[in-house]
């Protein structure tokens, strides 16, 4: 039955696009709790019910109202991005403060879903990693393995945190690694081979993860979800100058595959940096956008004092998207040049 | 001389209508810089007090012989001999909290909240107003810079009045929170600072918003001789 167009592809209400944004993440998840435990699921919840609250009350004190808001599903999204940006054994609190800082300070205080110029879940990630430092660059070690009650009570305080718990990321691993042996002349394809933190092709474990969320990605591109600009751009950039310096000197630089997938950025490219309300909303500005970030995190993950720089490149391109955006204006429908 | 109503003018200007962080968003610089905690603003704003109230009085009482184009150069070089006098001073009594507070107490000279109020007040008023007027605006500055300070201490650290026993050998600084506190150090950070200082704006604009809103919904008082019964 044909009705007259415009044709609806589909409903794009907010509560559904940030429902098949969750949906998107659960194979990420999964392959998260089978390589590195079940902590990750403490972090979620935690994480969900902080944003919910915190919300809730933000809602309550704007005077908007609350069932509309709460159930979009808008703030369950940003807490689960920064769940899954927080080491897994971090303690509660920290992904709370985090929660409640991005929902209360980057989302409400600049007017709510739709005005936030910053990502709030990438705001989070800053202010944490700025404030707690070395809360946040303990990573459970690989090889760890502890039960679901174990990691519970390590998140919720009420066994002590050991030093042997954690670990750094394999990336951030690499650096520190680099830096320390660099009179040694320790290089990249021996730390590499190290098969304790290193894996096939990137970070031991965390390169399924990685690959899982580049599957999530894909399924909400297939979706019509998200555009394919940001993550192409993003993944191109990143690609572009890992590669270069990796073929300049192999032995003090990653391989571009090792970039791609370490860190944030598979999460970055399909889930962050496409955030429709923070991102650029022009075509050619998406890739501009995409581009710009993948390039910062790069410089940022690899010369920056910072574990990763996907969540830095990421909240600097936003400050640049309204510059990107003017210039990115497609033509007017009709008119052969820029408007 | 000056009326009872001229000075609760200039009082309620300096301290709540005109503040100058948060109604004249001046000197943003030392307010960033020095809030690290309660002690640190306090002190600063103490020194500028000074400045003020005198860079005032000096300015009023030579309002009229200070030719009017090069008003400014001379304001400049009033409040900077004063300054370099309060510099001194701190540098002599308070050793420690000149180390600390550094480079902004001589940054004084180009606090805009000086020469803003020599400007726009003290040029125009007799001595004894301008000096109410220094004394004030610097009071304004005192209690936001005191309370932004000790909200980014004990945010920032768990602690408050933290440098005390710099002015008052033999104080400690409390510690309000557990010592096991972990520290927010964003508090502490200048992004902290302008965050905070939002939210007090907010806090200010709130608290007058009601304050309108109750004056409109309660009707006038009645006065003395209006009624019978």
């Amino acid at each position: 039955m044909f009705k007259s167009p415009p044709y609806l592809l589909q409903d794009a209400s907010v509560s559904r696009v940030m429902t098949q944004v969750c949906l998107a993440l659960v194979p990420g998840i999964a392959v998260y709790v089978w390589l590195l435990g079940p902590a990750i699921l403490i972090q979620l919840a935690v994480a969900s019910l902080a944003a919910l609250l915190s919300e809730a009350l933000i809602l309550r004190l704007r005077g908007k109202p609350l069932a509309l808001f709460l159930s979009d599903g808008s703030a369950v999204v940003t807490a689960w991005l920064i769940a899954l940006t927080f080491p897994p054994l971090a303690p509660w609190w920290l992904v709370v403060v985090g929660t409640v800082f991005a929902i209360v300070v980057a989302k409400h205080l600049y007017g709510g879903l739709g005005q936030n110029p910053f990502n709030p879940a990438m705001i989070a990630f800053a202010v944490c990693i700025v404030s707690f430092p070395a809360l946040m660059s303990q990573w459970p070690s690989q090889g760890l393995h502890l039960s679901l009650a174990e990691q519970a009570n390590i998140v919720f305080g009420l066994m002590p945190r050991v030093d042997a718990l954690a670990g750094a990321t394999p990336l951030d691993a690499l650096k520190t690694a680099l830096k320390l042996g660099a009179e040694s002349g320790i290089d990249v394809p021996a730390l590499l081979a190290n098969q304790d933190i290193y894996g096939n092709f990137a970070g031991r474990g965390w390169e399924w993860v990685a690959a899982a969320y580049l599957l999530g990605g894909l399924w909400l591109w297939l979706r019509g979800v998200i555009t394919w600009q940001v993550p192409v751009a993003f993944i191109a950039a990143l690609t572009a100058i890992s590669t270069a310096l990796w073929v300049y000197q192999p032995t003090s630089f990653a391989s571009p595959f090792f970039h791609l997938f370490s860190g944030g950025a598979m999460l970055g490219a399909f889930f962050i940096a496409t955030d429709p309300v923070s991102g650029c909303t022009t075509p050619r500005g998406k890739l501009v956008f995409g581009a710009g970030a993948g390039l910062l995190a790069y410089l940022i993950r690899v010369f920056g004092g910072y574990p990763d720089g996907v969540a830095f490149a990421v909240l600097i391109m936003n400050i640049c998207v309204p510059v990107i955006d003017l210039f990115c204006q497609p033509p007017i429908f009709g008119m052969k040049d820029k408007p | 001389m000056i009326s009872r109503e001229e000075f609760r003018t200039i009082a309620q200007n300096g301290v709540w209508k005109q503040n100058t962080s948060l109604v004249q968003i001046l000197g943003l610089c030392p307010l960033l810089a020095v809030t690290t905690n309660a002690v640190n603003g306090i002190m600063l704003s103490l020194a500028t007090i000074i400045v003020m109230a005198l860079a005032n009085v000096a300015v009023a009482s030579l309002r009229n012989l200070i030719p009017h184009e090069i008003r400014i150069p001379v304001f400049i070089l009033i409040v900077a001999a004063l300054v370099t006098v309060v510099d001194l001073l701190f540098n002599a009594k308070l050793h420690e909290l000149y180390l600390v507070l550094g480079i902004f107490i001589p940054l004084i000279v180009t606090n805009c909240i000086v020469l803003a109020r020599v400007e726009a007040f003290a040029a125009k008023n007799p001595p004894l107003q301008s000096t109410f007027d220094g004394v004030f605006m610097g009071i304004g500055m005192l209690w936001t810079l005191g309370l932004l300070g000790g909200l980014r201490e004990l945010l920032g650290s768990g602690t408050l009045l933290g440098g005390i026993e710099m002015v008052f050998p033999g104080l400690e600084p409390l510690q309000v929170l557990p010592a096991n506190y972990p520290g927010f150090l964003l508090a502490l950070l200048p992004p902290g600072a302008f965050i905070l200082l939002g939210c007090m704006i907010a806090w200010k604009n709130w608290v007058e918003e009601r304050a309108a809103l109750r004056a409109q919904q309660t009707p006038p008082a009645p006065t003395a001789n209006a009624g019978c019964h």
